[in-house]
């Protein structure tokens, strides 16, 4: 298991460099670059002025150099400033990562609560009325978009019956109830998909798992059905659940970033778009590499539960 | 040709979502024909109309016709579909061959960049590129192309892993052909029918992540039509005036979509045992 855990953080470091070299990369792609932006904002532009800008803002180095100052700065949670707001990106990424991560959470709750135990219906009830329902539901799930799902939910029950989700949004430790009533319709329509995925993956596993030996043997000595599928069965069959939902993770915040922009949200994907829209680079930089980042360490933490779930891996 | 044959035979279900699929296609290919009106043709008369045998999907708040803003919609819909999809499929097969064919350290070296990229959710990275690159028509085609193009590559690759060590390879290699020469002759023919699947279902991928740009308004800029622009933009003050401006354009995406994606499930079954069950 030690050697398991070891192995797996060793295997982070090359992921690691090319990230931040993606993010990296990225920036200095910008075309016209941001000492233009700058310049172009305060109405000034001499040759000197922009000598100036770029000595004070490092980009006369070499771009190793730039490359190693800007990891630096980041590892020690230095991501700069916000060229508009003068803002430390970092804080403004603490106030907003949370409320992403809480969206991003229900919805995960809203997905495992429906996605198993229709998913082992479904599989125990293989090629019935209600398996085809459910498959067809899961199929249609994945086709819907979800920025589509928003509009309706924004526009129909406001035009039937004048009603219309919540939008205030207080933070969730000032009042917790109407925090989670504002959250609760976002997070059931982000979770909708994803529940989708889990439902066709639980389905699958759960019926090459009920076809074993093993559960054969379980049924013969007398084990009852509801037992047999919970401690037996399902078990086996989560694992792979487990892998999926973590590969998920990128997919549930790419869409909170709709979700947000529809439920004005004030999390990580709206920042992303203000910073997108005002062309705020050191902004877009940091959400974009705490994300990475973010997912890469949700990923370790799938491998690593394997530890725990999965016997084989534990005795390695 | 042996394999349409199969697909309507073996998968009646697949071979239906093809054939929506080809409608959408017909729609896109002759919108200019069977549009009632000019793509941004205005009728200041007809404003906010409900749909009615004039205007079958309702006019919006320029009393501009639904249905042919709809139609539009499924051109910019199909050109970025197929242009988006086939470029990631050709860089996936670039990479995946690459990669799984000549192992060792080439192939560790890419596939930790491989990893690296898959980190990013694709929405987010499409934003931040698009914030670098500016949006457009060709941005967008060449930025899904590579965000799936390199995702996708892990598929590829796992076949070309499997071709590497056929008989038929070792035997060329034996007989001193050349890298290239092995790779386009030997390898590619024997991971088409995953490059195939692979195609099919990033049709969906791509419609979907276009719409989702284009509805946040980093798609292609006005006066081009799409599906997803028809959803945001100021268009939604009006849906509550107007709610069958809401309907059309989703509707269209989630039919195009499902139908793509049941085709490819069926390809999937019929053309590579070894995926079936995954998603």
């Amino acid at each position: 298991m030690q050697a398991y855990l070891i192995r797996r953080l060793l295997a982070l470091f090359p992921t690691l460099l090319f990230v931040s070299l993606i993010v990296f990369g990225s920036i200095r792609l910008i075309p016209g670059n941001v000492v233009d932006l700058m310049l172009a904002q305060n109405d000034v532009s001499t040759g000197q002025d922009r000598e100036r800008v770029e000595a004070a803002l490092g980009l006369d180095r070499p771009i190793t150099v730039q490359y190693f100052v800007w990891l630096g700065d980041a590892l020690q949670g230095d991501l700069g400033k916000s060229l508009w707001q003068g803002t430390s990106v970092a804080a403004e990424l603490a106030a907003r990562v949370p409320i992403t991560f809480e969206l991003g959470f229900l919805a995960l709750i809203v997905a495992l609560t429906t996605a198993l135990p229709i998913g082992v219906y479904s599989a125990l009830r293989q090629d019935t009325a209600g398996d085809y329902l459910t498959r067809s539901f899961s199929l249609l799930m994945l086709a819907i978009p979800g920025f589509w799902l928003g509009t309706l939910v924004m526009v129909f029950p406001s035009v039937w019956w004048r009603w219309a989700p919540e939008l205030d949004d207080p933070p969730f430790f000032q009042n917790p109830l109407k925090n989670l009533s504002h959250m609760l319709v976002p997070a059931i329509l982000l979770g909708l998909s994803l529940s989708a995925v889990t439902m066709r993956i639980t389905r699958t596993m759960m019926l090459e798992v009920m076809r074993q030996d093993y559960i054969r043997t379980a049924r013969a000595k007398g084990v009852g059905e509801v037992l047999l599928v919970v401690r037996h069965a399902l078990r086996n069959g989560l694992i792979p659940v487990v892998t999926l939902v973590g590969l998920q993770a990128p997919v549930l915040i790419g869409g909170s970033v709709i979700m947000e922009q529809i439920f004005v949200i004030p999390g990580m994907g709206l920042l992303l778009l203000e910073a997108v829209f005002s062309r705020d680079y050191p902004v877009v930089s940091g959400v974009f590499l705490i994300v990475g980042v973010g997912v890469l360490l949700i990923n370790l933490a799938v491998d690593l539960s394997y530890g725990f779930l999965d016997p084989k891996v534990r005795h390695q | 040709m042996d394999l349409l044959v199969r697909l309507v035979r073996d998968k009646p279900l697949g071979a239906a979502g093809g054939a929506v699929f080809v409608f959408f296609l017909l729609c896109g290919i002759f919108t200019g024909v069977l549009a009632p009106q000019g793509l941004n043709e205005t009728d200041l008369y007809h404003r906010l109309e409900s749909p009615s045998p004039d205007f079958l999907l309702g006019t919006d708040h320029l009393g501009r016709d639904v249905l042919s803003r709809v139609l539009y919609g499924a051109q910019i819909s199909m050109i970025v579909a197929l242009l988006a999809a086939g470029l990631a499929t050709v860089v996936s097969i670039a990479i995946g061959i690459v990669s799984g064919y000549f192992g060792g350290r080439t192939d560790l070296i890419i596939q930790r960049f491989v990893d690296a990229w898959m980190v990013f959710p694709g929405l987010v990275l499409l934003i931040v590129v698009i914030s670098i690159v500016g949006a457009g028509l060709t941005q967008m085609v060449i930025i899904l192309g590579l965000q799936y193009g390199i995702a996708g590559s892990r598929m590829v690759r796992s076949a070309a892993v499997t071709v590497r060590e056929q008989m038929y390879v070792h035997a060329a290699q034996s007989i001193g052909a050349r890298s290239l020469h092995t790779l386009v002759r030997h390898v590619l023919p024997n991971v088409m029918p995953v490059v195939i699947v692979l195609f099919t279902t990033r049709i969906g991928l791509v419609i979907l992540s276009e719409a989702g740009l284009s509805f946040l308004g980093l798609g292609i800029p006005p006066p081009a039509t799409t599906w997803g622009g028809l959803l945001s933009g100021t268009g939604r003050t009006y849906m509550y005036l107007g709610p069958w401006l809401a309907l059309a354009p989703g509707l269209c995406l989630t039919i195009v979509v499902f139908a793509v994606n049941v085709l490819g499930d069926a390809l999937r079954d019929l053309l590579d045992p070894r995926m079936r069950g995954s998603q």
